[in-house]
């Protein structure tokens, strides 16, 4: 028996979120008197794998293969199903991100396992094995149980607390065989930001609606940003006109993210919106109409042109930072 | 070539949500209808490739899981192009349940392209397309911005964290499709209206699978504490508090 996480690299580097999902599975193998096993799937140095074991892991798997530089879902797939064969685990857990989205379904039915996908916190009981976890986008919740003898869950970004306990872990090398004949993904161009800070990671996020009037008005969210070390995202209909990338888009059909801080500059809150947000600790809105529903879901406001206020809130962030 | 695109019935998404029965059943009164966003996205875009001559995309069809109650929406899709449609007749109870009966009718049905929403905007799953391929032994490729056809491969773009990468691979392949995809919806003409009134709707019946999960029961959210409101002439006074109330700049 164990508890298996799926930790995915960048680079050969871990981040924020392999921890958060690391330290999950740790305290839900402590609550199954089980022990905790990562798997770690692509080319990262023993410095970077011995990370997990601060975070609870008790065994540290390191499956290489140049092939799995690429994400191939059916290759991945068979390669996590293999070890969680291998390791009994009872429950595996992956990220709700990109890649726990493509793979935590294929995984479900080569192992008949049920999917808790997107929980937030540890289950409501173990035996039934029930997990709660958003529905209706955040209009609602339930409480489901999974059936199944093996179970899958895919936590929510930034919302479980990392939690350093110190293990020693041991670390197990394999090299693996891909089948050849079922690797399909053939990648033709990469096309990467870099040093910009990916909106489903970041901690603070500026985001700009209609209310900033035209895309030229948009230099001083990107310097607000800059400042308060965000992200910058936009509502729908900026992304629809064109105003800014649709990659910034956040909201219901868009990117769904969980920063500390949201700031909504000029966005109405319509309920596709709040339900890309509203998993955000704080949120803090700026618009120029008192009954915009954005005000329901924030915890501070200022009712006024975004436009105009920019500037000021600009100057007292660099007055207050500056200290 | 023959595209599939799997489509879902979820409530409108402006619906203020309810639920019946001690909280373990939706409450379905006034509720409207709708293609699942993500599906009615995914659809636009094979009828988009379907008009382009180049693209060799012979046939559109759509797939559903649910009862009869849900033609209207399957209607909808017909209007808006899809050339026919299958509903396997069931009340879909999980997406492994869901997955599981589109496979059997997907099987042996010769589509190239399989298009599945990446999300449903009920249940936030995320997870009926990729288990739709690992039933069909199809290869997959999730959070898909673009596709397009290209000599017999397929070109789609899909999302990686800080950026995207273009992939090609061979058919038959399930796509799993994001925000991007087409601008908007693509939008029932008149005359899309009436001819959808004949095509065909192949009903099928289901097989005899189990759940592998079940709702207990459903929540309502906790509401938040009413907005603190700022001077806007003083906005430092916000700077101050998100500093030393909130603590997170």
């Amino acid at each position: 028996m164990s508890v298996l996480v799926f930790v995915e690299n960048w680079d050969g580097k871990f981040k924020k979120l392999t921890f958060e999902i690391v330290s999950y599975a740790s305290k839900l193998a402590e609550l199954l008197n089980t022990s905790a096993i990562a798997l770690s799937v692509g080319n990262v140095e023993n410095l970077e794998l011995e990370k997990l074991g601060k975070y609870g892991a008790q065994k540290i798997i390191s499956a290489t293969n140049e092939k799995l530089n690429v994400l191939d879902n059916r290759i991945y797939t068979d390669v996590i199903a293999d070890f969680a064969r291998k390791e009994g685990a009872e429950v595996i857990v992956l990220a709700n991100n990109i890649t726990g989205k493509a793979l935590a379904p294929r995984l479900s039915v080569n192992l008949s396992a049920g999917i808790g996908s997107g929980v937030g916190k540890l289950p409501i009981s173990l035996d039934p094995f029930v997990v709660f976890k958003k529905v209706y986008s955040g209009n609602a919740f339930a409480h489901v149980r999974i059936k199944s003898r093996i179970k899958i869950l895919t936590l929510a970004q930034n919302s479980f607390e990392v939690i350093e306990t110190g293990n020693n872990a041991s670390i197990e090398q394999h090299k693996i065989q891909v089948r050849d004949e079922i690797f399909n993904t053939h990648v033709q161009e990469v096309q990467k930001q870099t040093g910009k800070i990916v909106l489903t990671d970041a901690d603070i996020v500026i985001s700009g609606g209609r209310g900033m009037k035209s895309p030229d008005n948009w230099p001083p969210l990107v310097e607000l940003a800059g400042l308060l070390g965000g992200a910058l995202a936009c509502s729908r209909p900026v992304s629809d006109e064109g105003w800014r990338p649709h990659e910034e888009h956040t909201g219901q059909t868009g990117k769904i993210i969980a920063p500390n801080l949201y700031i909504a500059v000029g966005i109405s809150g319509s309920t596709q919106h709040i339900a890309g947000v509203s998993s955000s600790k704080y949120i803090v809105a700026i618009n120029i109409d008192k009954d915009a529903p954005i005000f329901a879901n924030a915890q501070y406001g200022i009712i006024g042109d975004a436009v105009k206020i920019l500037p000021k809130l600009i100057d007292a962030v660099k007055e207050v930072k500056g200290k | 070539m023959k595209i599939l695109v799997c489509i879902s019935n979820v409530p409108d998404t402006t619906t203020k949500i309810k639920f019946i029965d001690d909280n373990k059943k939706l409450d379905t009164t006034g509720i409207q209808w709708i293609i699942n966003p993500w599906d009615e996205l995914s659809l636009t875009r094979a009828l988009d490739m379907k008009d382009d001559a180049a693209s060799g995309v012979q046939k559109v069809t759509v797939a559903h899981v649910g009862l009869g109650s849900s033609e209207p929406t399957i209607r909808k899709a017909l209007a808006m192009g899809a050339d026919d449609a299958i509903r396997i007749n069931a009340e879909p109870i999980d997406a492994f349940f869901v997955a599981a009966q589109l496979s059997e009718v997907i099987k042996n049905a010769g589509f190239d392209i399989i298009l599945c929403g990446i999300e449903s905007s009920d249940y936030n799953g995320s997870t009926a397309g990729g288990m739709l391929a690992e039933f069909l032994g199809y290869p997959s490729v999730s959070s898909v911005s673009s596709i397009k056809s290209e000599n017999g491969q397929i070109i789609m773009t899909r999302e990686i964290d800080g950026g995207k990468e273009i992939i090609s691979m061979p058919v038959p392949l399930v796509a799993i499709i994001q925000k991007g995809i087409a601008k908007e919806p693509r939008i029932a003409a008149m005359r899309g209206i009436m001819t959808a009134r004949t095509k065909p709707i192949n009903v099928s019946q289901p097989i005899t699978i189990e759940s592998l999960t079940e709702v207990i029961n459903y929540e309502m959210p906790k509401p938040r504490a009413a907005c603190k409101f700022v001077d806007p002439e003083n906005p430092k006074q916000l700077v101050e508090l998100l500093q030393n109330e909130a603590k997170v700049i």
